[in-house]
């Protein structure tokens, strides 16, 4: 079969590799039938994700049809068309018990503060991803659900990753009716933390970033007041005069470890990687917070550490909330509202690109060409 | 001020605290206050033991490098590229600190670049000779970013000549 093939930093290529098979008796094997490239990929991409191994293949975020079943899984039947969580979750240890399926104990190997992803690393577990023809899924009776007869495929796809992150970021701001919530990051899962803060009554969405191109989309979609931090001298004292000199009452954080906008950051975060990954978004979010806020982070950062300040995180008594998307929690809520038509995430897609050409996607979602927000990856032919 | 709230009383062992002899523990315990996100079904948690009902457990029939702060291997675990060569030396060194040392992160990344020569020496014996342009989306670059392909272009060729340049001089002095 044709699968993604790391091969280095910024270098991916497609390559016929051996069908996956089931290994366990609670696998699928599910024949991809639409996957994304993720903003978290790129943090792979650029080699920023400790043992990511060349042959790897990512794809975290995919759906498509079951074709072989393992002999314990009953909640499904081959020619099912799924979505299928990017988490891999047991569904039955201390912590999926208690609906933490983004932190599953019976899944990764190599780390324990990390469950297990698809395609992600073997920090994450070892586990090939979706950015292929086939892909194995692990704990199939848990994680996959059947897509609705009536939801469009590209809205599916996006329910496997960016819309419960960006839901589960506004989530665990604790919006409060009429709170002002800044979001750093207007990605696909800034776009929808953005849109989702609404679902939970705020009162005010400031959308930050450096793109004009996903601003002016943010500033529609979302909708959001949207700036650009390259026009602002600093964007904390921009924040806290745009907000009574309090701070917002919540701030996300979802950019990540590949954030712009600090040269210290970018030295020490993408250049020499003796940090996790650039963390100035996050840097940002803490500052402009209200004292007593909340800050919010579902940017993904690599597992060493990162300069961050701390001490105002003390001094103002702000709560950080934090994890992978429980995606499985969140999946009947989510399809509920885009059912009800409260959020469109197929919106979001710009570029649909055939696997075959899956390098250019890469560079063209990472170099930010052609107006790219969200390029999903559809089998050739399909 | 809120104190920390312990629901579950930890396996007394020896030398542990008996938080019954504590007066007033646990009086102002209030469920509804919990920060942890997903909100925990506390009502499904069996309290700090790792004797839940395991799934299945997998066999694998490769290498699989195993955090030392796992008490034992999870049921199900990934098999893609098993560690091999200078680099699977170097992440099974890795695996002998745990995730909390920097040491197992700087090995891994170590690990990480010494792989990627090893996969262009492994390109290079089975007779194929990568094609670093296209994986790295040359296609993409052209179609959308002329401007921007010219300027790195130039800055290569100019960095190329400079250093040209200084390594012909060095030979002549």
């Amino acid at each position: 079969m044709l699968a993604m093939n790391y091969r280095g930093p910024y270098r991916i290529r497609l390559s016929e590799k051996p069908m996956p098979e089931i290994l366990h008796p609670r696998d699928a094997i599910v024949r991809v039938t639409r996957s994304c490239i993720c903003g978290s990929d790129l943090h792979l991409y650029h080699g920023m994700v400790p043992d990511t191994r060349v042959g790897t293949t990512f794809g975290h975020e995919f759906c498509g049809v079951v074709e072989q079943l393992g002999p314990e899984v009953e909640n499904l039947k081959v020619g099912d068309h799924v979505l299928v969580p990017f988490n891999i979750a047991c569904g039955q240890c201390h912590f999926c018990l208690q609906g933490l399926f983004g932190n599953c104990h019976e899944v990764n190997p190599e780390a324990t503060a990390l469950g297990g992803i698809f395609g992600y690393s073997h920090t994450a577990g070892g586990y090939d991803g979706g950015q292929a023809e086939y892909v194995r899924v692990p704990y199939a009776d848990v994680g996959p659900v059947v897509i609705p007869d009536w939801m469009d495929l590209d809205d599916a796809v996006m329910l496997t990753d960016v819309v419960p992150t960006g839901y589960q970021a506004a989530e665990m701001g604790g919006i409060q009716k009429g709170d002002t919530v800044v979001v750093f990051g207007a990605g696909p899962v800034g776009l929808m933390a953005a849109r989702c803060a609404w679902l939970f009554g705020a009162g005010r969405v400031i959308v930050i970033d450096m793109y004009d191109y996903r601003l002016e989309f943010a500033r529609t979609y979302c909708p959001a007041e949207v700036y650009n931090f390259k026009e602002i001298d600093d964007v904390v004292v921009f924040l806290k005069k745009a907000t009574d000199g309090l701070g917002a009452d919540v701030a996300i954080d979802a950019v990540g470890g590949d954030a712009s906008g600090n040269a210290l950051h970018t030295l020490f975060g993408t250049k020499l990687k003796l940090e996790a990954g650039s963390a100035i978004a996050l840097h940002w979010a803490i500052n402009s917070v209200k004292k007593g806020g909340i800050v919010s982070i579902v940017g993904v950062y690599g597992p060493t550490g990162n300069m961050i300040p701390i001490g105002n995180v003390v001094n103002k008594g702000i709560t950080i909330r934090a994890n992978q998307a429980s995606v499985k929690r969140l999946l009947p809520r989510l399809i509920e509202h885009v059912r009800m038509g409260h959020i469109d995430p197929k919106a979001m897609i710009t570029h649909r690109v055939p696997l075959d050409h899956i390098a250019d996607a890469y560079h063209m979602f990472a170099a930010k060409l052609d107006g790219c927000i969200k390029p999903v990856l559809v089998p050739n032919g399909g | 001020m809120t104190l920390p709230v312990i629901i579950h009383t930890p396996a007394l062992t020896s030398g542990a605290i008996d938080t019954s002899t504590i007066p007033g523990w646990g009086v102002d315990a209030d469920p509804l206050n919990d920060p942890t996100y997903p909100i925990r079904d506390r009502a499904r948690d069996p309290g700090l033991t790792s004797d839940w009902e395991r799934p299945t457990i997998q066999h694998p029939d490769v290498e699989i490098l195993q955090s030392i702060e796992h008490i034992r291997q999870p049921a199900v675990v990934g098999t893609s590229v098993p560690p091999s060569g200078l680099s699977g030396m170097m992440r099974r060194t890795a695996f002998r600190w745990s995730e909390s040392n920097w040491t197992h992160w700087l090995l891994l990344m170590g690990a990480d670049r010494v792989n990627v020569i090893e996969g262009i020496v492994d390109d290079l014996a089975h007779a194929r000779i990568p094609n670093i342009p296209a994986e790295m989306g040359i296609r993409s670059e052209l179609a959308h970013n002329k401007r921007g392909f010219a300027k790195k272009l130039a800055v290569g060729g100019l960095i190329g000549v400079v250093a040209v340049g200084l390594l012909k001089r060095r030979r002549q002095q």
